[in-house]
């Protein structure tokens, strides 16, 4: 493309966090192209808040995310699929016992 | 450890999931075509949101009242949002935005046809909202569950605002089928004339349409062209007797048999037209896409500016700070 210098790059990708509701977490919503911090809030606030879904608002370079690797899955979630006792329902116990 | 564990082939791993309704996500293997396919929709889909804002926009300015004035721009800004969703959702193939909007600048990607056809009277906002409004939602409810999660989980969202723009459309209609006699009249004219570009919005005829197959095989595509088009005339024609107005096809009829309405022919000639550039308004739509987009571009460019200043300044207050 034949474009000025200047604009040989794009602004930057963002991922947005938004928390719905006092008392909740801030969730993955998305991402967005915006120049600076700043901005991508703003652009945020437009993009994903327009119907009161939010209250709060993160926003972190996309660059900045790493992710583990999904062919590595196996051997890193299989350590805790034979290891049931970790869950309350793998314990036996008289249907008499009360509060517990 | 089941059998399934045990295969390395990232073919079978990819198929295998698609079988099993597990969500493809951007980090995962997937067929190069796959990739290309999704890049092409969803680009494609993104352009139509985007290009779609410039027929409606047309009306703000001219909307008749302050209430109609305030949805029409919510809409609008809707419609915006739904381009950028999407846009996010196909750079997570690998494709950057600006490559994007290169290609639909440059007339190499498609959008909708439907934004080729020009808003002439108020009754358009109303007949686009009604009309292509669903069947866009037609076609996108669908895709909510498409087997490229970025996709599906943009479609999610596009389809919770969608519906808000299909009421806002045919309560304009609804208020001009019962005002005065050339209220009426401009009702049923817009619905002639968007009632047929909406019928083609499916895309061709199943015969027609070589690559819809692999995209079901894929499960990118639930439904074939044919089986939406068919369900759009039979919600429409059932819709438009509360207008008391009628869809321009003399063939429109209720078929017991098929428990579907029977319609006429398409006109298949019109559809290439424009989809090959020869639309009433294709040269208008680009033209002021191209011009928005360089009239805007020394405001992106001062924008980069001005981040990299404030990131020098911080960087600099930081080293005073060690210094010190
Ligand atoms: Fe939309
Ligand atoms: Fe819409």
């Amino acid at each position: 493309m034949s474009q000025p210098e200047t604009s040989a790059r794009e602004w930057p990708l963002w991922e947005i966090f938004i928390r719905s509701r006092q008392g909740l977490d801030h969730k993955h919503v998305g991402s967005l192209h915006a120049a600076d911090a700043a901005m991508a809030i703003e652009n945020a606030r437009d993009v994903y808040t327009r119907r009161m879904e939010g209250v709060s608002i993160w926003v972190v370079e996309s660059r900045h995310i790493h992710a583990s690797n999904p062919e590595e899955a196996e051997s890193l979630y299989d350590p805790a699929t034979d290891k049931v006792y970790r869950h309350p329902t793998f314990y036996d116990l008289p249907d008499a016992l009360k509060h517990m | 450890m089941t059998a399934g564990n045990a295969n390395t082939d990232p073919q079978e791993i990819f198929d295998d999931k698609v079988a099993r309704e597990i969500r493809i996500e951007p980090k995962d293997w997937m067929p190069d075509k796959y990739r290309q396919t999704l890049i092409r929709q969803i680009s494609q889909h993104a352009h139509s949101e985007i290009v779609g804002m410039l027929p409606e926009g047309n009306w703000i300015t001219r909307a008749p009242t302050l209430r109609r004035k305030a949805t029409l721009i919510a809409k609008v800004q809707d419609e915006a949002g739904h381009g950028l969703y999407l846009y996010s959702a196909a750079e997570t193939l690998n494709i950057s935005r600006d490559e994007m909007l290169a290609q639909l600048h440059s007339g190499k990607a498609k959008y909708s046809s439907i934004f080729n056809y020009p808003t002439l009277t108020w009754a358009d906002i109303g007949a686009i909202g009604w009309l292509v409004d669903g069947a866009a939602i037609m076609n996108q409810v669908p895709l909510c569950r498409a087997s490229y999660g970025p996709y599906a989980r943009a479609m999610v969202r596009i389809c919770k605002e969608e519906s808000f723009h299909q009421r806002q459309g045919f309560e304009i209609l609804l208020t001009l089928s019962r005002g005065s006699s050339p209220q009426r009249h401009m009702c049923q004219d817009a619905i002639n004339r968007w009632w047929w570009p909406s019928v083609m919005m499916f895309g061709p005829s199943d015969d027609q349409s070589p690559h819809s197959a692999q995209s079901m095989a894929w499960k990118i595509k639930r439904f074939s062209n044919d089986e939406l088009r068919q369900k759009f005339v039979d919600v429409c024609a059932e819709q438009v007797k509360l207008l008391g107005m009628t869809l321009p096809d003399k063939d429109l009829q209720w078929n017991a048999t098929t428990e579907h309405y029977d319609f006429g022919p398409i006109n298949w000639q019109e559809f290439w037209d424009v989809v090959n550039g020869n639309g009433p308004c294709n040269r208008e739509r680009l033209e002021a896409r191209v011009k928005a987009h360089e009239e805007g571009q020394w405001v992106r460019d001062a924008a980069i500016a001005f981040a990299a200043k404030q990131n020098d300044s911080i960087r600099k207050k930081n080293t005073a700070d060690v210094a010190a």
